[in-house]
């Protein structure tokens, strides 16, 4: 794999190959000695043009478990800030040496440009490009899907027939985006609800079924119900009227939790808000993954890398 | 106007026939089959077709201001080389051209590039901020004799503004060249909204968005009895709201760029900010609408959006990256592959299109002629027959924004005749020393 | 390019029940012995080794394989690998005698990193290595301690071990690439 881009451009075979790599990563994380020598002598620099700990903290870790060198390079506070455009830094990331740049931008295709423009050599490895993708969060989704199904036997599966919810803003989600491609891939049936100011105009192609009405998603006893996190400036662009209505009719409250069925999955990507979106009792109530898709998150970042970092050029079988 | 004399021969007119024609001091002297050459230099041009110089309606010629993008010189270059005898310029420079001291200055500098007449255009309010009306009398009155006034790059989206310049430049005849986008609805726009956007996770431009405003300013236009000029149509909606304001008897008129004739929103895909301009690429069937209202008349002139940008406003993220791309060399060419090969219109209608009606829209004399005894010597010829990989050596501007870099185009621009002497001399460019000496001897 | 067979089914049966006894003998039984098979071919063998030691010995020694495609030095030279699961024998690594179970001893890298992931497990008392064929061509100072069949080879030449699990048929045969 050359770069990880989007979950678009992933066949059925290669994210099945992806997750089973992960299995393997997460089987080294209960040892005793974690770390692994894979990609000693790498260089994975970190490229954050936008703020976000967390996924960063899980790119770091996974890179600094498989040995490889981590870079951080933070555009806040930087020569960045101070106009550097993209292809300057690109560069300095190849004047450098980086074998891998993990790159998260407000800009949707920015990890494309990287990787399209001949500045650097590197892998390049999406962690959140604008309103576009974020194609290992839908890796870690999957993952942690698969295993609550299908436990120590997940590898060589996918989630065929499995019932995935997704409820939001989808318009502004890259989380969304990602996980309809990556799960429909998969054998997934995925629902997208919502308030129709925050569906995309144009989702007609897309392989999911829209809604509009939480309870009677919830009704239809999803495998998964994914909520995704609001932002709060929409609340001042007029896509929905005050916080109070969307949690009314887009949040997972205590009352829709308690129809939801004892198999179903609660997750979010994280940061929570809650009282908003999701309640605190969603949150923290035994069928909530939240915390299963931090942990995992670690290891489908390993094996990314491993599959970027560790042929010899291009792999035909990717 | 220059004193040389040449003899075209062989060249076949936009209405079919073949004839010798005869150019002496910047006129048309005499037409007809085996001319006399005394005294003239001949130009064989057996299967080159002969078309009144080119006016393109809409140009940036980003000067002063942005001459890191383009200059004059360097901006009436490539018109030369795309076959353009007349640009007007944009009123979007730094200063604004919104008083008559930038017109003229305009005005000046295209005069002394002398590769083509540059006519400028006048904004409609002060700074193109779309709070108060420009000096347009003044604009109209100075030497630059404006008709055209533009904000083009921004919309005059205030109803009562819009309604106030359409009614004042009826005193010079003019005519509001409209940047028709609802700013409210395309607030971070960057492509058009749709599948691919939706996709792409890049903020849509609604089609609506630009209808809206054309159906707003034909009922302004026709309300009050002024002229009004659409600026690059792109949309089918588009095309319908002007064809029922057209049926009602509006005096609009409207523009469609050569690569909204061509190319689609599916280039987004690859987040190359080549294929960034606005209004945006729109999708297949928008193409085939604004074709065919070329071909029924619908859609008056073909004009390029010329829009020239230094490499660093291109070599950059999708959203970070400019809007615009350069079009006046590969013009002609996108006008054959995209109306006349596929049959749509002939080269008489071309000559309509891309010279006589704009010239008539600008309301500017000598230009856009039928070449005829008499007419001013502004004459293109143009050799359909070759389909070329077009590369960058093929602009001749200062920015390399060009779309089309890397696609097969029909044709190519021979000879440019400006005022009676070439510009571009059998597929070369003239050098600047040249064109000096040529405007010292008239 | 005719490949030729140079061990069937019933010879490596025969060098199976050797390796076993002799596995036994060094040990001085079976206690404090562990079985730990390289994938893909060598987690096989290892299981027919446990069963032979079983039926000598009437003593189950604990089985694991041990995947070491994530301790290779060679993973930037070839595509990518994708590794294959590995399954220790709980809490028994420590103190204990491995022996390590591969098909083939080549270079001897592939050993080098078992040893590598093996440590990652627990510190064995002694680690032994058990291979069907070696064939020569060491880069790197590793020597087999039970060795089914010596096969000197020249370096165009491809030895296939095949395994009834994987492959349907028990067989080596050498084939030459040249």
């Amino acid at each position: 794999m050359r770069h990880l881009l989007s979950t678009r451009s992933l066949d059925r075979d290669a994210a099945v190959r992806l997750l089973d790599i992960a299995e393997d990563m997460a089987d080294t994380q209960t040892r005793e000695v974690r770390k692994l020598p894979t990609l000693r002598g790498k260089t994975v620099v970190n490229l954050f043009f936008e703020d976000s700990t967390r996924t960063r903290m899980s790119f770091e870790a996974a890179a600094k478990r498989l040995s490889a060198d981590v870079i951080n390079f933070s555009a806040k506070g930087s020569s960045v800030s101070k106009g550097e455009s993209l292809k300057d830094t690109a560069q300095t990331l190849q004047a450098i040496g980086a074998d891998a740049v993990v790159i998260r931008h407000s800009a949707s295709g920015a990890p494309q440009t990287l990787a399209d423009s001949g500045w650097i050599q590197a892998g390049v490895l999406n962690a959140g490009d604008g309103t576009h993708e974020h194609p290992t969060q839908a890796l870690l989704d999957a993952f942690t899907m698969r295993r609550r199904r299908h436990g120590a036997a997940s590898r060589g599966r996918d989630l065929d027939g499995f019932r995935v919810t997704i409820v939001g803003d989808v318009l502004h989600s890259r989380v969304a985006r990602s996980n309809v491609w990556l799960l429909s891939t998969l054998g997934a049936e995925v629902t997208l609800v919502g308030p129709p100011t925050l569906m995309p105009l144009g989702t007609a192609a897309w392989p999911a079924t829209i809604g509009y009405d939480l309870d009677a998603a919830v009704d239809a006893g999803p495998d998964a119900l994914m909520m995704l996190r609001i932002q709060a400036e929409r609340m001042n662009d007029a896509y929905f009227p005050n916080a109070r209505e969307y949690s009314r009719l887009w949040g997972l409250d205590d009352r829709r939790l308690s129809r939801l069925p004892g198999r179903s999955i609660v997750m979010h990507p994280g940061p929570m808000n809650r009282g908003l979106e999701i309640s605190a009792r969603a949150a923290d109530d035994p069928r909530s993954s939240v915390l299963e898709q931090v942990a995992n998150g670690v290891s489908v970042r390993m094996a990314a890398l491993y599959l970027l970092l560790s042929g010899a050029g291009e792999d035909p079988t990717s | 106007m220059t004193t040389r004399a040449f003899l075209i021969t062989g060249a076949r007119l936009a209405d079919g026939r073949t004839t010798d024609i005869r150019i002496e001091a910047g006129r048309v002297t005499e037409l007809g089959a085996g001319l006399d050459a005394r005294g003239a230099e001949t130009i064989d041009a057996s299967g080159l077709i002969a078309l009144p110089g080119l006016v393109d309606l809409h140009t940036h010629l980003r000067e002063p201001g942005y001459e890191q993008s383009e200059t004059v010189l360097t901006g009436t270059r490539a018109a030369a080389a795309g076959g353009f005898t007349t640009v007007f310029a944009m009123a979007n420079t730094s200063p604004v051209a919104d008083t008559a001291g930038v017109v003229e200055q305009e005005l000046a500098l295209g005069e002394a590039a002398g590769y083509a007449r540059v006519q400028p255009i006048g904004a409609v309010t002060v700074g193109l901020q779309g709070e108060r009306l420009a000096e347009l009398g003044a604009m109209a009155r100075s030497r630059a004799a404006v008709r055209v006034f533009s904000d083009d790059g921004f919309c005059v989206s205030d109803s009562r503004l819009m309604r106030r310049a359409l009614e004042y430049v009826k005193t010079v005849d003019g005519v509001i060249a409209q940047h028709a986008q609802d700013p409210a609805l395309t607030v971070g726009a960057q492509m058009n909204e749709g599948t691919v956007s939706a996709e792409l996770g890049l903020t849509g431009w609604p089609a609506v968005a630009e209808e809206s405003i054309i159906a707003r300013d034909v009922l302004l236009a026709e309300h009050v009895g002024a002229r009004l000029h659409v600026c690059h149509l792109s949309t089918a909606g588009s095309v319908e709201v002007l064809r029922w304001a057209k049926a009602r008897g509006a005096q609009v008129t409207a523009e469609v760029t050569p690569h909204h004739l061509l190319l689609t929103e599916e280039l987004v895909r690859g987040y190359d900010p080549r294929y960034k301009v606005n209004p945006p690429l729109r999708r297949q069937e928008d193409v085939d609408a604004l074709r065919l209202a070329v071909a029924d008349g619908t859609i008056d002139i073909v004009a390029t959006d010329h829009a020239p940008h230094p490499v660093e406003a291109k070599e950059c993220e999708w959203p970070a990256a400019a809007n615009g791309m350069v079009g006046l060399e590969s013009a002609l060419s996108v006008v054959q592959a995209t109306l006349v090969d596929p049959g749509h219109v002939g080269w008489s209608d071309v000559a309509r299109i891309l010279s006589e009606a704009p010239a008539r829209i600008g309301r500017i004399t000598g230009q856009g002629e039928p070449i005829a005894v008499g007419s001013t010597a502004e004459i293109t010829l143009y050799d359909p027959s070759p389909v070329r990989p077009f590369g960058t050596d093929r602009l001749r501007g200062q920015a390399v924004n060009s779309p089309f870099i890397g696609t097969e185009l029909p044709g190519r621009v021979v000879w440019t005749f400006h005022d009676g002497y070439p510009t571009l001399a059998d597929g070369e460019l003239r050098e600047p020393d040249d064109i000096a000496a040529e405007l010292v001897r008239a | 390019m005719a490949a030729r067979t140079v061990l069937h089914e019933a010879d490596i049966s025969r060098a199976l029940t050797r390796i076993a006894h002799e596995i036994i003998e060094s040990n001085r039984g079976p206690d404090g012995l562990i079985l730990v098979g390289i994938p893909t071919r060598g987690r096989y063998l290892a299981e027919r080794l446990r069963e032979q030691i079983s039926r000598i010995s009437g003593t189950e020694v604990p089985v694991g394989t041990l995947d070491v495609t994530l301790y290779r030095d060679d993973l930037g030279r070839q595509p990518v690998r994708s590794p294959q699961p590995t399954q220790m024998p709980g809490d028994v690594v420590d103190g204990a005698t491995v022996v390590l179970v591969d098909d083939v001893l080549f270079s001897g890298r592939t050993i080098r990193a078992a040893l590598d992931a093996l440590g990652d497990h627990g510190r064995p008392r002694a680690v032994r290595l058990a291979v069907l064929v070696d064939r020569g061509h060491r880069e790197l100072p590793i020597r087999p301690d039970f060795v089914g069949k010596n096969l000197p080879s020249a370096q165009s030449e491809r030895i296939n071990v095949r395994v009834t699990e994987v492959d349907g048929v028990d067989e080596v045969s050498i084939e030459d690439r040249a």
